[in-house]
């Protein structure tokens, strides 16, 4: 019973992270009817931008949280003006061609400049202490202040978007940007801005997930794909979907890695008998499958049967 | 007769190549050309012609790379002829494109995308947990010289393996250019352009996509054929998502607005990945700038640059452009090699070994911690691409002045 809170925590962890990737990338779907493949890529330039102020220039974890998602959503806001927005004439596909090449490149650049292994991009030391404990298994406070600092996020976003006047435009903008045009507000600027904020979410995330998954040239492209699926499960363009599709794609991935269940259990049941020759035997992989093993599937599993037989997602109002 | 020209040049370009590429690597190098050629026409079937952007096209290349080696592996493939080999690729293809095009091409766009996409994940996922299909990390490996021979050939040489695939590569291009112009084909582009329309007009749009989805698995498959004979292995790293975004960049560098232009993309491509491969480590950078520079600027891609010139040539105006090239795109060409040149020299100094100071750039030998080196590659770097943004002007003036007509008097 331990262990399921402490995966519960875990989960709640990783769903929450996804979620502040998730949350920005289905805004920027919403305005520019066209998924970022590059939205994971700001999320490892956050963490490395936090690596190079916090520990190389020796700024500490604060400085590096609060001015990488800044210059993230700098560098997220001019790719928006003098890179989307030029090719957004050409149609959808060479759109999500360019994110998509944008993501290549990404990943090129941070090999150039900090190598291709992982940096030393580590927790502070005042975080680092075990908070409280289940049973014999501790919960270190870090994992604690990424909850808290991904809820702070959420609870901002929903005022802003919902409670104020700029929320309001935005949210008229996504919908009907001709409409907000002729009332006199600068609907290019508001685009600009959603996907600077976008992207500095994403930066955000990256900073806090730094420590805790590893700073590596290839992190964006291991999340990315996740976190395509967690918005298209929850449904594109929808807020409380991107929520729930987080929470449960970190879940599903922490409980799946969590338990050890064996696929051997269900064939006994079945009244299979074991060969006595594992290695011999045609159904070898079947025999020896475990949880864990397909635990990191099943995002796409899901994802795939949702596209088939659902394609608006959990939440979602259009079709994808 | 003018229509057959083309080919018939194509045909005798690739018998004759050997004669002047003659070494093992070359011949290697124009082999894996000839597959990704295959590869990336059968890919732009459904991404030019029909429309559907596909992240997880590699998966039937790759499923007929592996089906192939087990038939390699096969007791009774000694009395299976080498060369019908890819034929057999193209079915298993076909089957698995079938599998899933049943249900992934129901519509284009997005969706079509994203099962793409989570397909691609799946496969390259199960190729590691399946070790009985995909042998895991260390994949399935055969030999090809054990099937039956083939009127006494047994495709041991490289020269042997070469023509073998040149040939496949030859039908299977003609067979691609050949469906695009059948009506199943020509309906591909109409779905592509408008679904709705062509739904009124009284045809599925979902049969007409998953006609092209298949067609597309068989031609992947026997890609994947003609890359178990060549490499006599298949691992991870042939279907997994890397592999199916590399040959959308093949694809989309070439153009995908003619049939010919991925033809275009696979060779510029394979000759970067290999020579350029060989000189610097950063040739993926490079290439992601060329991509993104591309997708930004010349969406129409290498096809599209060339095809652009048409009608200055058919006007005769060819010879008023060579000034603004010379004086625009040449600056810009030089400019563009000195910031390579400071990158690689920032790239050595960070990752060299320690007192490491001599590197060779350009035929030039020279140490990375004197001043002077940094000051060439930036003064070439600065006023290169300053000429080119200067003249950027002329260059688009002069353009489209040849390739408009000039005003009636």
């Amino acid at each position: 019973m331990d262990l399921f809170f402490v995966n519960i925590i875990d989960g709640l962890v990783f769903g929450l992270l996804l979620f502040m990737l998730s949350s920005g990338l289905t805004l920027i779907f919403s305005m520019m009817g066209v998924l970022n493949f590059a939205h994971a890529s700001f999320y490892m330039l956050g963490a490395y931008f936090a690596y190079q102020i916090s520990t190389v220039l020796g700024l500490g974890f604060l400085a590096g949280l609060i001015v990488a998602p800044i210059i993230v959503g700098i560098a997220g806001a001019g790719i928006e003006r003098y890179g989307l927005r030029r090719v957004h004439q050409y149609g959808h596909v060479p759109e999500l061609i360019f994110t998509f090449g944008l993501a290549l490149l990404v990943q090129e650049v941070v090999k150039l400049f900090w190598g291709q292994n992982q940096v030393p991009y580590a927790e502070p030391a005042w975080l680092d202490f075990a908070l409280f404990n289940i049973g014999e298994n501790s919960i270190e406070a870090y994992k604690v202040f990424m909850i808290l600092i991904s809820m702070l996020i959420f609870g901002g976003l929903l005022y802003i978007l919902t409670k104020t006047r700029i929320g309001m435009i935005i949210q008229a903008a996504l919908s009907y940007p001709k409409t907000v045009e002729a009332l006199g507000h600068n609907v290019p600027m508001v685009f600009m801005g959603v996907f600077g904020v976008g992207t500095a979410l994403a930066g955000v995330a990256g900073v806090i997930a730094g420590p805790a998954l590893g700073t590596f040239p290839g992190m964006a492209f291991t999340l990315g794909s996740i976190v395509f699926v967690t918005i298209v499960v929850g449904g594109l363009g929808s807020l409380w979907g991107a929520l729930a599709a987080s929470l449960l794609i970190g879940w599903i991935t922490t409980f799946a890695a969590a338990y050890n269940f064996e696929f051997k259990t269900i064939l006994l049941a079945l009244g299979m008998e074991e060969p006595a020759l594992i290695w011999d035997s045609k159904l070898r992989d079947l025999w020896t499958l475990t949880l864990p093993q397909i635990g990191p599937i099943l995002p796409y599993v899901l994802m795939v049967a949702i596209l088939v037989f659902r394609p608006q997602g959990l939440m979602g109002k259009r079709e994808a | 007769m003018r229509m057959l020209m083309p080919w018939i040049v194509g045909a005798i370009v690739l018998l004759v190549l050997p004669i002047f590429f003659g070494g093992r690597s070359q011949l290697t190098i124009m082999s894996q050309m000839s597959i990704t050629v295959v590869f990336a026409l059968a890919y732009n079937m459904l991404l030019g012609q029909g429309g559907m952007l596909s992240f997880g096209h590699a998966v039937y290349m790759g499923m007929g790379s592996f089906l192939c080696l087990h038939v390699m592996n096969m007791s009774s493939f000694g009395s299976f002829p080498l060369p019908l080999l890819p034929l057999l690729g193209g079915v298993f293809g076909l089957l698995f494109a079938i599998i899933i095009g049943s249900f992934s091409t129901r519509s284009a766009g997005t969706v079509f995308a994203m099962i793409s996409l989570g397909i691609g994940e799946l496969m390259a996922a199960l190729v590691l947990i399946v070790t009985v299909f995909f042998g895991g990390e260390e994949g399935i490996s055969g030999y090809r010289d054990e099937g039956l021979p083939f009127f006494g050939i047994e495709f041991i040489s490289n020269l042997e393996v070469y023509y073998l695939i040149a040939i496949w590569m030859f039908i299977a291009v003609a067979l691609m250019y050949l469906f695009s112009r059948t009506p199943v084909g020509r309906m591909a582009n109409a779905v592509r352009d408008n679904p709705e329309r062509a739904e009124f007009l009284g045809y599925s749009a979902r049969r007409v996509r998953f006609v092209s989805f298949a067609v597309s698995g068989f031609f992947c498959g026997v890609a994947g054929g003609l890359s178990a004979i060549l490499f006599e292995i298949a691992t991870e790293s042939d279907l997994n998502v890397t592999a199916s975004g590399v040959i959308l960049l093949v694809a989309f560098l070439g153009g995908i607005g003619f049939f010919w232009g991925p033809i275009i993309g696979a060779v510029v491509f394979t000759l970067l990945q290999t020579v350029l491969g060989l000189q610097t480590h950063l040739w993926e950078l490079y290439l992601g700038v060329v991509f993104v520079g591309m997708v930004m600027f010349f969406p129409a891609g290498l096809s599209g640059i060339i095809m652009a010139h048409v009608p200055a040539a058919k006007m005769g105006k060819l010879g008023t452009l060579v000034g603004p090239y010379l004086t625009c795109v040449l600056p810009g060409i030089l400019g563009g090699l000195g910031l390579a040149a400071l990158i690689e020299m920032i790239f050595h100094v960070r990752s060299g070994a320690e007192g490491e100071h001599h590197m060779v750039l350009f035929w030039i030998d020279f140490s990375t911690h004197d001043v002077l080196p940094w000051l060439v590659a930036l003064a070439v770097a600065v006023i290169g691409i300053g000429l080119a943004v200067r003249n950027a002007p002329n260059f688009k003036a002069a353009w489209e002045n040849a390739s408009t007509l000039p005003e009636a008097a």
